[in-house]
């Protein structure tokens, strides 16, 4: 049971930055009906600024580590949104009227673009950092076994549950919001009542990586370490709980970004780690065959 | 008849792929008039009411608003010189509420909170189901009620032009005349100017100062809704064979 219980922490984290990853693909896909596979990338890229700002704040001597996190979040927002910016309108924009698979071929040309464009920046190899945030708490303790609730796994959850309101309330009491839900549902329908549509778009892919950017700067601070290549498999198991969520529905990339997690760290813990990626792609497969909507996907017919 | 025109068109071109759906409109409302435009299937009036926001952008000919170009202006600035329209096929969001379907058309306009709820009564003095199913989602509407979401959404941005496409299809023939009996109202209170495609060529008629007839992407016929309604080929055309009175 204790050791069960020190699982639910940890998948919980885990499933927090998937689900952070997964709200950028769902957010996507809901408005220009393409899955993002740059997305992942973009996560990667904001690791790496995360961890640059970080040092960077550290050079100049600041040590209150509220205040770098705090920094060092926002910087990393920024700055990784305006990379969502640009992929979107270097690479996807252009190709908006084009045939389906155009911006989709574009997309994985462009992860490999960030990816590369990262190996060459940062080198090749895994990148460590001490632990920012350290200590925590003994939640239980009997026959030698602990359970541990540490600092960086509440500063992790606590900041998703923050950022997750925010962009909860932006999605439902906001122009910004409104504006987007109403290209979701019919773009053509939304121009004709002033809405740019086009900016609009932009906004998405900005706000989905600035999420992502939230994601990469936890997985710093979890695993203590970036490097080029994390941004693929992280990027896939975030589309895992996208679609397992249903692909389109913020609630269910957040619900199904906590499942995959859950599931990765049970299985990794009860059976093997080995085997942990092909437990969270089984579920992708399971899915797609047996509820192709996901768990909270809407339907295909609506009533009209 | 010597007031400029509030929406005056001119050689309208405009196409769909390689199928040229009009192919050289002349068109001219004034202000205060209801124009309707009626046609068979197919004739390109839905295209029309379309490419005065742009969608698809005219190939040739112009279409000025109040005296100014706005031939090339972009789709969604189209709405904010307050122009509004209810589409074909009422398009209304299905999945957010009746209250943010409203909101939509009062954000087209940039209407400040004054101007909001002042645009709010009128919608639900016209239609007062509306305000009763405000929590509700668009797609959970009967068909009539999504008709009358759609107006009120137009009339939402406080429109100086109103272009309505068939707004009585597919409605009930009592839900139908309470529609238009909502249209008349708007033209004779607030002198607001509307074009209105409609199948239902006697209704259409008989509300409109003027009319239009079109057939296959060119106007052939116009006149006031009296006059076309006497004409023996609108009778034979759209109206006998069509629904009656």
């Amino acid at each position: 049971m204790d050791y069960f219980a020190q699982q639910l922490i940890n998948g919980l984290v885990l499933g927090s930055i998937y689900g952070l990853i997964a709200i950028g693909y769902t957010m996507v896909y809901g408005i220009v009906g393409m899955i993002n596979f740059a997305h992942g990338d973009i996560f990667m890229i904001g690791g790496f600024i995360a961890l640059i700002s970080f040092l960077i704040l550290v050079s100049f001597g600041l040590t209150f580590v509220p205040v770098i996190l705090l920094i060092v979040l926002l910087v990393s927002m920024a700055i990784t949104a305006l990379y969502g910016w640009t992929v979107e309108r270097i690479a996807y924009r252009p190709l908006r009227h084009s045939f389906r698979l155009a911006p989709m071929l574009s997309a994985i040309g462009m992860s490999f673009v960030l990816m590369n464009y990262s190996q060459i920046a940062q080198g090749a190899r895994v990148k460590p950092v001490p632990p920012i945030i350290t200590g925590g708490y003994t939640l239980y303790e009997a026959d030698g076994f602990v359970v541990r609730l540490s600092n960086v796994q509440i500063v992790v959850v606590v900041t998703t549950i923050v950022l997750l309101a925010i962009f909860t309330w932006l999605v439902a009491k906001t122009r910004l919001g409104r504006d987007m839900r109403a290209c979701e549902q019919d773009q053509t329908m939304a121009a004709l009542l002033g809405v740019d549509v086009d900016r609009t778009i932009s906004m998405t892919f900005v706000i989905g990586a600035a999420l992502a950017a939230v994601a990469g700067m936890m997985y710093l601070l979890y695993y203590g370490l970036v490097d080029f290549f994390m941004g693929f498999v992280a990027g896939i198991k975030a589309f895992t709980a996208a679609v397992l969520g249903g692909i389109g529905s913020l609630p269910g990339a957040m619900l199904g970004g906590l499942l995959i997690g859950l599931i990765e760290t049970m299985w990794s813990a009860y059976f093997s780690v080995e085997y942990k990626d092909v437990a969270a792609f089984s579920i992708l497969i399971i899915v797609l065959i047996f509820l192709p909507t996901g768990l909270l996907g809407r339907p295909e017919v609506e009533k009209v | 008849m010597s007031a400029a025109p509030l929406l005056a068109i001119k050689g309208l071109r405009a196409s769909y792929g390689k199928i040229e759906a009009l192919k050289g409109v002349d068109l001219d409302i004034k202000p205060g008039e209801i124009v309707a435009l009626i046609g068979a299937n197919g004739a390109g009036k839905s295209t029309l009411m379309m490419t005065i926001f742009g969608k698809p952008r005219a190939r040739a000919g112009s279409i000025e608003f109040d005296g100014t170009d706005i031939t090339e202006v972009p789709t969604h600035q189209i709405a904010r010189l307050r122009i509004a329209q209810a589409p074909e096929g009422r398009r209304i969001f299905p999945r957010m509420s009746v209250a943010e379907n409203l909101q939509m058309g009062a954000d087209a306009t940039d209407s400040t909170e004054a101007e909001r709820s002042t645009s709010l009564e009128r919608v639900f003095k016209l239609f007062p189901r509306l305000q009763e199913r405000l929590t509700q989602r668009g797609g959970t509407l009967s068909g009539g009620e999504q008709q009358m979401l759609a107006i009120g959404r137009a009339l939402m941005s406080r429109p100086r032009l109103l272009l309505l496409d068939e707004p009585s299809l597919g409605l009930a023939p009592l839900i139908a005349r309470q529609i238009f009996e909502a249209i008349r109202t708007l033209n004779k209170q607030d002198g607001l100017t509307v074009l209105i495609v409609e199948q239902n060529a006697n209704h259409a008629l008989r509300l409109a100062h003027r009319g239009y007839v079109m057939v296959n992407g060119l106007i052939t016929l116009s006149g006031s809704g009296s006059e076309l309604l006497q004409r023996p080929e609108i009778r034979s055309a759209y109206l006998e064979g069509g629904r009656g009175g």
